[in-house]
């Protein structure tokens, strides 16, 4: 064996907010993950609620494909409302 | 949205992350140097360490023990970062183990009195975050993100050391001429940090022209030297250095010269402590052993059975 596992942490700084990716850790199990998260990543009350997920459970996209990928969205300008003009004068649109 | 390539991504100042191509150099780089600071956060452990159970009062001893914990977390931020460009933490520290990787040459000295951990944290901290605040903006993200963080950290352990000496220098006279001592050992040293001078310090083009490294060697020494200088005013005690004095030309404090024929002994393993630190780095190592392995049995024996597992 290597090392533990890897484990991605992310953290919810206050309510309201959703929980932000902070960096990673090694850790033999999930118990152990969450314990170091916390001694690790909110030493200075960084937060009120973590998440660890196993490095390995994430499916990401392919950076080499990035330009097909997000190809979809490169058109679709009318997506915005800075696309459409709008009569001097008329307010609140 | 076209893919970006790798020099132009570094002409826009952008930020270059894990999986994106990057040179070979590039990598081999940031991992030694990122490798390099990681291993340094976790050796520098040990000087201060050394007076946890000595602090001379409740509160100091608190503090102490939260600054050592500091590089302890310091250290795994940046292992992380460094695992982000595809090498192993447990390689690294075996490379460390095995000397093919170094740490910052200042943890070779020792700490032999209670004032060297004011020093250190006054001194040395001060010039590691000289050396660091450039490093936030860093051109591979993980290790620029990383720095944001240890940057925040490690102001609180300048402010204490500073702390330190300025009660011991305000106390008894005795008190004072130890803080003096720790000055007057910590101070070349110090200077040490910053690397060999500008005309000697064979990587940093290449490390500036990739950004990684933002400004040279000899401007961030001079940085120290100017923020330094009038701190010491404050504490009310002497830098060893009768050279420095305003030079209203430069705009900058003049000092005397670094002897580097000194820092190149300590990098070769020939300082007041490079034997010790080694030696108890590799103990802590395996004498843990037993901890990690008895960690990981525990994790197997309470791991859920896949489904369909016989």
């Amino acid at each position: 064996m290597n090392d533990w596992p890897l484990w991605e942490v992310f953290v919810r700084s206050r309510r309201g907010l959703s929980h932000v990716h902070v960096g990673s850790l090694h850790a033999p199990d999930a118990e152990l993950a969450l314990r170091n998260a916390r001694d690790l990543y909110t030493r200075r009350q960084e937060g009120i609620s973590l998440w660890v997920v196993p490095s390995a459970q994430i499916v990401a996209s392919d950076p080499g494909e990035r330009e097909a990928f997000f190809d979809p969205a490169d058109d679709k300008v009318y997506r915005h409302p800075t696309f459409y003009s709008v009569p001097e004068g008329v307010e609140h649109l | 949205m076209p893919n970006v390539s790798f020099d132009d991504l570094l002409a826009d100042d952008g930020r270059v992350e894990p999986r994106d191509p990057m040179p070979d150099g590039y990598r081999r780089t940031l991992v030694r140097q990122i490798a390099q600071h990681a291993h340094s956060e976790i050796i520098g452990m040990q000087p201060e360490g050394n007076w946890i159970s000595r602090a001379p009062s409740l509160r100091r001893k608190a503090i102490l023990m939260a600054k050592v914990q500091d590089e302890a977390g310091h250290g795994l931020y940046l292992y992380a970062a460094a695992e982000t460009l595809g090498v192993d933490r447990a390689d690294l520290l075996d490379q460390l183990h095995t000397g093919r990787q170094k740490y910052s040459s200042i943890f070779n000295y020792p700490t032999l009195t209670w004032a060297d951990v004011g020093a250190i944290g006054w001194l040395v901290d001060g010039a590691a975050i000289v050396n660091q605040v450039p490093l936030c903006r860093c051109s591979y993200g993980p290790y620029a993100r990383a720095m944001v963080r240890i940057c925040k950290e490690e102001s609180f352990h300048q402010r204490q050391g500073f702390e330190i000496l300025h009660t011991l220098s305000h106390g008894t006279p005795g008190q004072r001429a130890m803080a003096q001592d720790a000055v007057d050992r910590y101070w070349w040293p110090a200077l040490m940090m910053f690397g060999p001078p500008d005309d000697d310090s064979p990587h940093s083009a290449q490390s500036m022209a990739w950004g990684i490294k933002r400004f040279s060697n000899d401007d961030l020494r001079q940085r120290f030297v100017d923020m330094t200088v009038p701190q010491a005013e404050a504490l009310d005690l002497t830098l060893p250095d009768p050279e420095i004095r305003w030079n209203d030309e430069r705009g900058h404090y003049d000092f005397g010269e670094v002897d580097f024929g000194e820092l190149t002994e300590v990098i070769k393993g020939n300082g007041p402590c490079n034997r010790e630190r080694m030696a108890h780095r590799l103990r802590a190592h395996e004498d843990g052993a037993w901890v990690r392995e008895a960690a990981a049995a525990y994790a197997a024996k309470h791991a859920v059975p896949e489904e369909g597992a016989a």
